[in-house]
């Protein structure tokens, strides 16, 4: 799509999220979830042959920029970017309504006692949105194996957003479509769950930051808004580049891999992870400050960007995870190849 | 959306991709810099912009198309674009060349002349520009006025056919080198209720009767800063830049392109680049690699937000608080970087070290940093533009 309809698609996903806009549950938005099907939203990178929208890796870092801005209560990345792709790259056809993904090494799989697909038993750790999507995505070494969670047992668990991320316990559980997928997706996996999880992060610091700033103009203190002090002005333009920053490395690399692919894009992933990683905590910090006690309370709107910038962070790798990789490329690369590593021209 | 839902504008425009046609010239800068480099010609140093003075090299620059290249070809430059030059200004600093003299003319003296100049200030100083042999520096502080730049004083009295200049400028680079520069200066008494009413540009010839400079060592003792003190200076009507009283609006743009380069991200890179040098090879553990990758990661963001600039500048945009945000961000950066590399191998800095070894990289850096969040606006004075991008102020 052109830059021109990238900017529409924004503006849509920022009204489809900003109206779902809900401080009151932490659960799943139902309602919320009927528009991004009906929007196209939902299924947005999926092949058109295969019942998505057919829309490029940029097009979704416009939408999940405003679900993370917006908060909101739906497992987008899993869906669209990660089960929809990993289903249809393993020939299963895409089921509807919500979805999840997950890698799991120590599974059990055995060949079905009644024929076709496989037996399966094991514990799928910290599945994000697990109670709430009727079916799972599973990368188990090549293999993937799309699991009926109604079949499943449900440890409740939450993240720091208080989003879910459930134990699902498999107990000879009879999983029907099984297939193998090509050896590449087990590289691409974690590095489309981590763009995922970094363009959200990218959103959310944006919401933050435009709370802290609204706020800013409307508290009262010393006879004037808030805004007016010098020290609060200085905060915010520092979370404000912080956001900036997010945001160019996060479009930057859904751009790459528009370009290039998720496995030639690893290096530009994992920079704009980390670094999307350490803006969330600077603009955390800074805009609570600005909020003062008031922010810090459960009856304040703030924490549903904040948790999620502390709890997304540490998602699908830290900055540490992410940093190291990045260390190990430019040792690789050495003196000489430093600079045509950053520049991606050899 | 809820009427308690708020929206931040863009900081930054979104990221731009290199066009084609710049791969080749990128290759070819590179070509050239490992000639120079084999040849012995210069050292990588940091910070070169302020202090890698070298006319033979400027002019080499200029032999290959490299300077002045968004001139127009009628004034003597390449027409080509600013993401052109952008790839050209990187090369250059990524390899720690030496490019001051012609850094402050190629960079916003140009693009001043073509946005305010008259036909004849184009004509007269474009063609040198591009050639690497006219030289300018930046007439915009004094000794009380910094940050607060409408309180400048140096004053023009309107004389028969020109202007009469009194007054000093100060922290001028280069001055003791360059050929002329653009002074901010009063040419109506100042109007508390207008501030930046009544401000004007003049271009002055630094070789002109009346022109004082004097060195304003470093805190190294290296001479780079000037003070330019004029005593009665004439300045004549041809060498008015833009319009009498719309000096403020003017200084303005220029700043968009002085602060928006990646000069303000790549200071010291070459430092990062000797690190690699001695680290390469070693076994490194996994608290120092995720160091080293923490400064690459940013590297890597940094350059996304600086190439956006340069695409806006491309599309002819003045983007001044983009680049409030990359330059505050950018510079606070390059003192990171110096903490960082300091960090994660154990040699301390030389100043007497060899040219282009990490001690010696490493001693110019610490030297130099203080400068970084300094010149071309402090970045104090960048967040407040950045707050009112915010809405804020």
């Amino acid at each position: 799509m052109s830059a021109e309809s990238n900017t529409e698609l924004r503006e849509m996903a920022e009204s489809v999220f900003g109206d779902a806009w809900d401080s009151s549950t932490d659960a799943f938005d139902a309602k919320l979830w009927e528009s991004v099907e009906q929007t196209g939203l939902a299924r947005l990178t999926l092949p058109e042959e295969a019942g998505g929208s057919g829309g490029t890796v940029s097009d979704a870092a416009a939408v999940l920029t405003a679900a993370g801005q917006f908060a909101a209560r739906v497992p987008l990345v899993e869906t669209d970017l990660l089960a929809a792709w990993l289903l249809h790259a393993a020939g299963i056809e895409v089921p509807s309504g919500p979805l999840s993904a997950t890698v799991a090494g120590n599974l059990t799989i055995q060949p079905a006692a009644g024929g076709a697909g496989a037996d399966v038993s094991g514990t799928l750790r910290r599945v994000p949105w697990g109670r709430a999507v009727g079916a799972v995505a599973v990368l188990a070494g090549e293999q993937v194996l799309l699991v009926d969670t109604t079949g499943a047992g449900v440890e409740e668990g939450v993240n720091l957003a208080e989003e879910p991320r459930d134990d699902l316990v498999l107990n000879e559980l009879t999983v029907r479509h099984v297939a193998v997928v090509p050896s590449v997706a087990v590289v691409e996996f974690p590095l489309r769950a981590a763009l995922g999880r970094a363009l959200l992060l990218a959103g959310a610091a944006r919401g933050a930051v435009a709370m802290a700033v609204r706020y800013a103009t409307e508290r009262v203190q010393f006879g004037r808004p808030i805004a007016k002090l010098q020290a609060i002005q200085q905060s915010l333009a520092l979370a404000g580049a912080e956001v900036a920053a997010a945001a160019a490395a996060t479009a930057a690399a859904a751009r790459e891999v528009d370009r290039r692919g998720f496995a030639e894009a690893s290096f530009a992933i994992a920079a704009a992870k980390a670094r999307a990683g350490e803006a969330a905590g600077q603009v955390a910090r800074i805009t609570h400050q600005v909020h003062g006690a008031i922010g810090f309370t459960r009856e304040h709107d703030l924490r549903l960007v904040t948790t999620r910038l502390w709890a997304w962070r540490d998602e699908d790798g830290s900055e540490a995870y992410w940093n190291d990789r990045v260390g190990a490329r430019a040792l690789e690369a050495g003196a000489d190849g430093l600079w045509p590593l950053l520049t991606g021209t050899p | 959306m809820t009427d308690t839902m708020a929206t931040l504008p863009d900081l930054v425009p979104p990221p731009v991709e290199l066009p084609e046609r710049v791969a080749a010239l990128r290759s070819e800068v590179r070509a050239f810099l490992a000639e120079e480099r084999a040849a012995g010609a210069w050292r990588p140093r940091a910070d070169t912009w302020l202090s890698g003075w070298d006319e033979r090299f400027t002019k080499e620059l200029a032999r290959r198309g490299w300077l002045g290249m968004t001139i127009p070809t009628e004034y003597g430059g390449h027409g080509r674009g600013a993401l052109d030059r952008y790839v050209v200004t990187e090369e250059l600093l990524a390899a720690g060349a030496p490019v001051a003299a012609h850094w402050v003319a190629d960079r916003q003296i140009g693009p001043s002349l073509m946005r305010f100049g008259t036909e004849e200030q184009r004509q007269r100083f474009l063609p040198g520009i591009a050639a690497g042999e006219v030289y300018f520096g930046i007439g915009m502080s004094e000794p009380d006025s910094g940050s607060d730049l409408a309180s400048v004083r140096s004053k023009a009295d309107r004389v028969d056919g020109g202007w009469e200049l009194t007054g000093t400028k100060v922290w001028t680079s280069g001055a003791h080198h360059a050929h002329a520069f653009f002074a901010l200066v009063r040419t109506s008494p100042k109007d508390d209720t207008n501030r930046h009413a009544g401000l004007s540009q003049l271009i002055v010839d630094l070789k002109a009767p009346g022109v004082t400079i004097r060195p304003i060592p470093l805190l190294t003792g290296a001479h780079h800063f000037n003070e330019v003190v004029f005593d009665k200076v004439f300045i004549p009507d041809s060498m008015v830049l833009g319009e009498i009283g719309q000096g403020w609006h003017q200084v303005t743009s220029e700043l968009a392109f002085e602060r928006s380069g990646p000069e303000r991200y790549l200071s010291t890179f070459p430092l990062v680049v000797a690190l690699l040098g001695e680290i390469a090879g070693h076994d490194l553990d996994a608290g120092r690699r995720r160091d080293l990758g923490g400064l690459v990661s940013r590297y890597w963001t940094l350059r996304r937000m600086s190439l956006a600039i340069a695409g806006a500048l491309e599309a002819g945009k003045a983007p001044e608080l983009a680049a409030a945000v990359v330059k505050d961000l950018g510079t606070r950066f390059e003192n990171e970087v110096i903490d960082a590399a300091r960090l994660l191998v154990s040699i301390p800095p030389d100043p007497g070290g060899e040219q282009g070894g990490f001690a010696r990289l490493l001693a110019d850096a610490v030297l130099h940093a203080p400068g970084f969040t300094l010149r071309g606006g402090t970045n104090e004075i960048l967040r407040g533009i950045v707050a009112r991008g915010l809405g804020l102020r």
